[in-house]
């Protein structure tokens, strides 16, 4: 019950800070102007690209879904990395937790809030660009649920790093930590495509390390693979999207337990510190 | 009513470190049920992370502490504790009524009790027309007042207020006093942690002085007027004898400004000295009794440990 009160809460204090609303009036905005880039450049591809088509609007779907990934990842960052150890600072939380309740019951209400709001912010933006490019060229993504989870599993990796962070870090603390693991990755990610490509199994093995310490990047990699079987994997079809090093399903559920793990951490981290 | 077997606080040798640095060192006390009870002690006294131990924000090193006879930690126990925080920082972007409401659910009180208990609440701190307004417009006053009333929720058997009247003006000050003596009358116990040894003196029933988380000394607010007054003496003719004399009396007796300044542990050594003074032939020309206030016992007792 008390998990259910304090996501709530958190949910209302989105709305309330008006963090939610700016989030979907931009988040629409950003959907308006791909709509409308996206109708003008396709109208061009439909007089001179021909049989080239399908890579096309493959690439352009994921230029868009990459942005919604970036999205994503900072959003969840921005809007959780003052959840727990704000209220910390502020005291706020010594009313809440001298109430009846447990304090992990606490601290998992916050995450499930924001996973709420996650799942719905994917939704709506990843499902936006999807629909936009479904409606307007007739192209479809593969895997639709399969990749979309995977994209909620990367949100909720870096929700839980930074609720986790936010239990004895400081918010400013806790802000750099998460941001850093986040260049780790994706600078890793990035290394291992590029080793992939040049069969450089050191560079590879660099990525692999540094998805092992945050898999955010690879979790990314993973569901646009889903979502375009066909042409993800090769850099002349989707240029810096490619997929060259496809994360195995090991990989995944390392994903899986990387996340489970961190929030763990965080509830138990919380329950057993001084305030 | 709360039963009254068992006391709303007990704490046996309870002990904080951090570090290296002892935030409290010994803390030994019972508050009874239905008791109005003081805490003073100076900045660092370590009663502000008492005051977390008792209500399970900060785990002790060492030693026992129950509240309304369950362990600290105790989840039931707790719907019948309010607390009112030193920082009264809330979140400021609910509304007064849905800051209540969220608390009252966290209590786990129903929709109906919550119901009866907000608009009495807002009524008893004297923010009725306020209910809708957001804790973020709400000055320091109104802040505190409103965490009273979120103390107040669960008609508790025991409640802790740190520092409960430090942003109210001088009428804030009287409603605290007024709802504390309230909350008495319907014997509940109260925890006052608070600088202002007036406001100590009116309202506690007895008062705790600590220093470095050891209660030197606990005394009833209502024996003070029996014990430790000052008395100056002014005699016809002074002397150095009669100094040595006095100290049967007060062994620090002192010599300033033509009178003798004494320090009498009870009120029944005042008869005692002013027959022997007219019983040795002296000429009394004063003879002042003063009681002494909270704020000299309060120096009198933490200077008497620092040495000062």
């Amino acid at each position: 019950m008390t998990t259910l009160i304090i996501a709530q809460l958190t949910i209302q204090e989105t709305q309330r800070k008006r963090i939610l609303w700016l989030a979907l009036i931009l988040g629409g905005l950003f959907l308006l102007l791909f709509g409308i880039g996206f109708h003008y450049i396709y109208s061009d591809m439909e007089q001179f690209a021909g049989n080239r088509d399908q890579i096309f609007l493959g690439f352009l779907l994921m230029a868009g879904l990459y942005v919604v990934n970036f999205l994503i990842v900072m959003l969840s960052v921005l809007t959780s990395v003052t959840a727990v150890s704000g209220e910390i600072e502020t005291h706020t939380i010594e009313t809440l937790l001298t109430k009846p309740v447990r304090r992990w019951e606490v601290v998992l209400g916050k995450w499930l809030g924001f996973v709420v709001l996650l799942i719905g912010y994917i939704i709506l933006l990843a499902g936006g660009v999807m629909l936009i490019v479904y409606l307007r060229a007739g192209f479809a993504v593969e895997n639709l649920w399969a990749g979309l989870g995977l994209m909620v599993l990367e949100g909720l990796a870096v929700l839980s790093l930074t609720i986790a962070g936010g239990t004895r870090l400081s918010t400013l603390a806790n802000g750099v930590l998460t941001f850093m693991l986040y260049g780790v990755a994706f600078i890793g990610g990035w290394v291992e495509q590029i080793g992939a490509l040049l069969r450089n199994e050191t560079a590879v093995d660099i990525g692999i390390v540094s998805s092992l310490i945050m898999p955010s990047e690879m979790l990314w990699k993973k569901a646009s693979a889903l979502f375009l079987p066909s042409l993800a994997n090769n850099p002349f079809n989707v240029g810096p999207f490619a997929v060259a090093s496809e994360p195995s399903t090991l990989m995944l559920l390392y994903g899986g337990f990387y996340t489970v793990a961190l929030l763990l951490l965080a509830l138990w981290s919380f329950s057993v510190r001084d305030l | 009513m709360p039963e009254t077997t068992t006391p709303a606080i007990y704490t046996s040798h309870l002990h904080k470190t951090f570090g290296n640095k002892v935030a409290v060192a010994d803390l030994t006390l019972t508050v009874e049920r239905g008791e109005v009870f003081g805490f003073l002690g100076p900045n660092g006294a370590g009663k502000t992370t008492s005051v977390k131990m008792l209500l399970g924000l900060t785990r002790p090193t060492a030693g026992e502490a129950r509240l309304l006879g369950k362990p600290v930690g105790d989840r039931e126990m707790r719907r019948k504790v309010g607390f009112l925080p030193e920082h009264f920082r809330f979140h400021e972007w609910l509304r007064a009524g849905e800051f209540l409401d969220l608390h009252g659910r966290l209590y786990g009180m129903s929709h109906s009790e919550r119901q009866e208990a907000i608009p009495r609440l807002l009524k008893l701190v004297g923010l009725t027309d306020r209910v809708e307004t957001r804790l973020g417009v709400f000055s320091k006053g109104m802040l505190q007042r409103v965490g009273l009333a979120q103390a107040l929720l669960n008609k508790p058997d025991l409640v802790f207020l740190d520092e409960p009247t430090s942003g109210l003006d001088p009428l804030g000050r009287r409603l605290v006093r007024d709802i504390i003596n309230k909350l008495r009358g319907e014997g509940t116990a109260v925890f006052l942690n608070s600088h202002l040894l007036s406001e100590v003196e009116q309202t506690c029933d007895r008062v705790a002085f600590v220093r470095q988380g050891v209660v030197l000394s606990t005394a009833n607010v209502a024996d003070f007027d029996a014990d430790k007054l000052q008395v100056v003496v002014r005699v016809g003719q002074p002397s150095p004898q009669l100094l040595v004399d006095l100290g049967q009396f007060d062994r620090e007796v002192a010599w300033e400004n033509g009178r003798y300044h004494l320090t009498l542990p009870h009120e029944s050594d005042l008869p005692r000295l002013a027959s022997w003074l007219v019983g040795h032939n002296h000429t009394l020309y004063e003879f002042t009794p003063t009681r002494l206030s909270l704020e000299e016992r309060f120096l009198q007792i933490i200077g008497e440990d620092t040495g000062q």
